[in-house]
This record gives structure tokens, sequence and C-alpha cells, in this order.
């Protein structure tokens, strides 16, 4: 290797291209900062499907393309491990939770039974209730911010589904607040020290304290009222409290189980508020696509009486093209990172182990060898006969793809359509700012909405 | 004779169990969470069911290949 600013490196070169724009100190770390997708579509545009870029003392070899996604995706935990490779989440679940633990660890941790689909029926109306809980506190017409309302929105409906009504109806908008400062401390300066001694990492680790707080004064009133007599009334706190240890003691501390509860919730909440709030953006930058997004719920309403069932979810392809499309052009995670354990090859490279491999939805999802017009807000690619999800599965990668691909995918889907249904129906929307304004916060890991983002609603006449 | 039979992609399925809802008497999804196929050739009469559990996989884990 002739750079000599790198630090201490395998000793064997790879002839790997490396992207311009190290600037001799923490390599690409600042400008990942400012303008990620910027970086790693310069990684591909100088380097082609297999690139380097440097984040400090750790090199990432960044993929794109079929041949090279499909590589990262069909490779197992041995060859490409997701363990170290996301350090600004440790501090974020706590030690011991989900990333810090073994695969195999992990496995049984992430198989969350709920996600299942005989669930999904239930989640269905338990989704219902919950967005009809907020709408029920607007007006006939106003204002909402995108990002604080669809944060909140999101937390009522993964507790109520993922950890139970009950623990739900202890929880307001406060909470949101929390798990927002969660969220914030993400800085890709956590490749460098997690720890860091910055404002985001510091508000980071008061939301944290503040939630296991929370967790633990639902504990103790728990306690105080003792196991509910009826089983059908547990929820996941009941069941965590109830496992003991040989000396009767509960196994799981507050700390533990408000680990579990955000590594349960973290991927679910900014990815699919994020989402809700783009599409609802599109559907305003688009009235054409609203249009007839709109037609589709309103023939729904005429067809159901009001109430959306499971099966009216699978029937409403422009609401679900136009979500698929959403995605495609904003995909909440922008980077997916393994760490590699072993040589991987892809296409004649060879990756050795201890680098990061990356792969990015944000580059991948606009390849324009894969889609037509690839910057165009263009639902029409998933509505019969085109399905360009299913033909282009290692570059249509929003969930991911392969093993790992988001297991929590057909619920988000659900929740949306779901949401969408109702909201669509029953209020317009308008933006309450020029349409171009909106924008996303790269500034952290987890990308976020930019605020100001308001929208203006009204309630809808039907006929 | 025409039939159809099941193909599986065991390293796709996560055991969402949308398939054995669909179609019980040909998919289970059992504790190790993967799918098990419990006909081969399930044959005409489950015919509608199938082709929703492969329309309807999460992970597009299932195909249902003409023969």
């Amino acid at each position: 290797m002739t750079d000599t600013t790198t630090g201490p490196k395998p000793a064997r070169s790879t002839d790997i291209p490396k992207v311009s724009g190290d600037d001799g100190g923490t390599g690409h770390l600042e400008e990942l900062r400012v303008d990620p997708i910027g970086l790693m579509q310069r990684v591909r545009d100088e380097c082609g499907d297999v690139g380097e870029l440097r984040l400090a003392d750790s090199d990432v070899v960044l993929l794109s393309g079929a041949d090279a996604n499909e590589v990262f995706f069909r490779a197992s935990d041995d060859e490409l491990d997701q363990a170290a490779a996301y350090p600004f989440m440790t501090p974020v679940f706590g030690e011991g939770v989900v990333f810090d633990a073994t695969p195999e660890e992990r496995r049984r941790a992430l198989h969350n039974q709920s996600l299942r689909d005989k669930f999904m029926r239930g989640h269905a109306a338990t989704i219902t209730a919950e967005i009809d809980r907020m709408l029920a506190e607007w007006d006939d017409e106003g204002e909402i911010d995108l990002l604080d309302w669809t944060a909140e929105l999101f937390i009522y409906t993964s507790t109520a589904c993922l950890i139970g009504p009950k623990f739900r109806e202890e929880l307001d908008a406060s909470v949101a607040d929390l798990f927002h400062d969660l969220e914030r401390g993400t800085d890709a300066i956590a490749f460098v020290d997690p720890y860091a001694d910055i404002e985001s990492f510091r508000r980071r680790d008061a939301a944290r304290v503040a939630l296991v707080e929370r967790v633990e004064a639902i504990m103790a009133k728990r306690r105080a009222e003792g196991p509910p007599a009826d089983g059908a009334d547990r929820d996941l706190v009941d069941v965590l409290m109830s496992i003991k240890d040989p000396d009767g003691g509960e196994h799981f501390s507050s700390d533990v189980i408000t680990g579990m509860f955000i590594s349960m919730m973290f991927a679910g909440h900014h990815t699919t508020s994020t989402t809700a709030s783009w599409f609802i953006i599109e559907m305003l930058r688009n009235p054409d696509v609203l249009a007839t997004v709109t037609a589709e719920m309103d023939a729904l309403a005429d067809a159901g009486g009001g109430e959306i069932t499971y099966q009216d979810l699978r029937e409403v392809p422009w609401l679900e093209a136009s979500i698929k499309e959403t995605l495609r052009l904003h995909p909440p995670l922008i980077l997916l990172l393994r760490l590699a354990l072993g040589p991987v090859e892809v296409e004649g490279f060879t990756i050795p182990a201890g680098k990061l491999v990356g792969a990015s939805p944000a580059v991948s999802n606009r390849l324009p060898e894969a889609f037509d017009d690839p910057d165009r807000f263009d639902p029409s690619r998933y509505v019969d006969p085109r399905q360009d999800d299913l033909d282009n599965p290692w570059n249509w990668i929003p969930f991911g793809a392969g093993r790992h691909r988001c297991v929590g995918a057909a619920f988000a889907m659900m929740q949306l359509k779901t949401i969408f249904c109702i909201l669509l129906r029953d209020w317009e929307l308008t933006a309450a700012q020029p349409p171009e304004t909106y924008r996303n916060d790269h500034s952290k890991m987890v990308v976020q909405l930019a605020q100001p983002c308001r929208v203006r609603y009204r309630r809808r006449e039907r006929g | 004779m025409t039939g159809y039979r099941v193909a599986v992609d065991l390293d796709l399925c996560q055991g969402h169990g949308v398939c054995e809802n669909e179609a019980p008497e040909v998919f289970e999804v059992g504790a190790d969470r993967k799918v098990v196929l419990l006909v081969e050739r399930p044959g005409d009469e489950h015919r509608t069911a199938v082709e929703m559990a492969v329309r309807y996989c999460p992970t597009h884990a299932l195909r249902l290949i003409e023969d």
C-alpha cells in the first residue's frame, strides 16, 4: 500500500481501488457525516462494483451492483458478520444486548414470535386503533411536523404490537423524544470512539438512563399489583418478570429488559417513521399518483363500509407500489455493514479478514442499469405486469436481501398500508413549505427527516 | 399429464408462516422456524392456496414449478 496515512493494516496489499478524497486524518469520516450518499456514489463512479473508503482505522470495502451485492447478501455469518460492524449501536442497546451477543444468541433473540404471520391480523387491528387515537386529536384542519408526528405514532404501534397494549398505555410523547435522542446518538464518530465526549452521545446516554427509569417504574407497579390473574392480560414485561433465578429473584434487570425493548423497536422505528414521512412528501410532489391512490382508498371504503381488513391490505396495488417506490428512492438505511471474518472473493478481488464490507441501498436502488429513469418517482414499476422489485433482487434492496433480509419487512408494509388507508381516506394533506425543501438530515448514521418538515391537513368531504 | 411441484429456498426462509396460513395441508413452519414441505406434489385441489402462499411469502422463498 502506498498510502502512508492509514495506520496499521494487514501486511499484504490488495488491489481494491480506493476512492478519492481521503483527508489524511480520519479518511472519509468527515465526508460521511456530511454527504454520505455523494461519497458512496463516488465510490461506484470512480471504482466500479468494488471500491474502498476509510473511516479512521477501519477500511470499508463498498460493494454495489447485482453481482457484488449478491455475494454480500448470500454470505453466511461466518464470512461476513454483523456483530462488530455497527459500533454506534452498542451504547444504544446496552452491553450484552443483541449486537454484542454471538450469532446464535442473536438468532434466538431476533426470532421474535410476534412478527409471525398468524399475528398480523391482530396487529392490523391494533394499528388501526392507534392511528384512530392519533387522528382523534386533530381538529378539522391544522398542521403537523412529519418527524414528530410519525415518531410518536410508531412508538405506540410498535410497543402495542411487539410488547403489548398494557405497556403501550404507560407511554406518552415524551418516550418518543427519548427514543429520538437514542436515534440521534449514532454519529459516525462512533467508528473512532462510541463513547466520545460529544453532545449527541451525552444525550443518547441520558435518554437510555431515563428509559431504564421508566421501565423500572412500570416493573415496580407490576410487582405491587402482583401477576395478572388472567393470562390473556400479560404483556412481554409480565412474561420477562416471571422468569426467575434459582434463588427466586427476577432473572432480568430493568436495564436488560430496557435494552431488549430498545433493540426490538429500534430497527422498526426510525425506518418506518422516515418511510411514512417520505411517502407523504412524494404524494405531495406527485399529485397524479396521490389521486390514483386516493381513488383506491375510496373504492375500498365504499366496498368495506369503513373497516380495513387484512385481506383489504393485499388488494391496494397503487398504495403498495407507492410505498415501494418511496422505499427505493428514500431507503431509511443507506449503508449496510458487515465485518469480513475471512478472505472474501468478490469479482476477482480478495477482501481480507478485518475489513468492513458495505452495501448501499441508496446507491443500488438508483442504478440506471437496473431501473429506467432511476431518479423518477414512478410507482407503475410495481404495478402488474411490471415487478421491478422482484426482477432486481440484488439491486432493489431497501430491506436488504438474502439471509439477513429485514425480518420486519412484512410487518412494516402492513403497518404503512393500514395507516395510509385510513389517513388518505379521511384527510387531505398539503405541503406547508415548498415541496422541494423537504430533505433528510445525514449527519447521523440513523438518517432522519430534517426539520422543518411541516404538512397541513384538512378533513375530507366524501360523498 | 400436467402437474406442479413446490421448491423452497431455505437460505431465504425466515419462518414467517404465511404459507402455513394459506395452505396448512402443504406447508408447516416448525419450532426451528424453517418451512417444511408436507407434500412435494400437492395436487390441483391445493393449487390456489399454494399460489397464494408463493405470492405472499415475505422473503420470496417459494417457487411453483410446472412440470
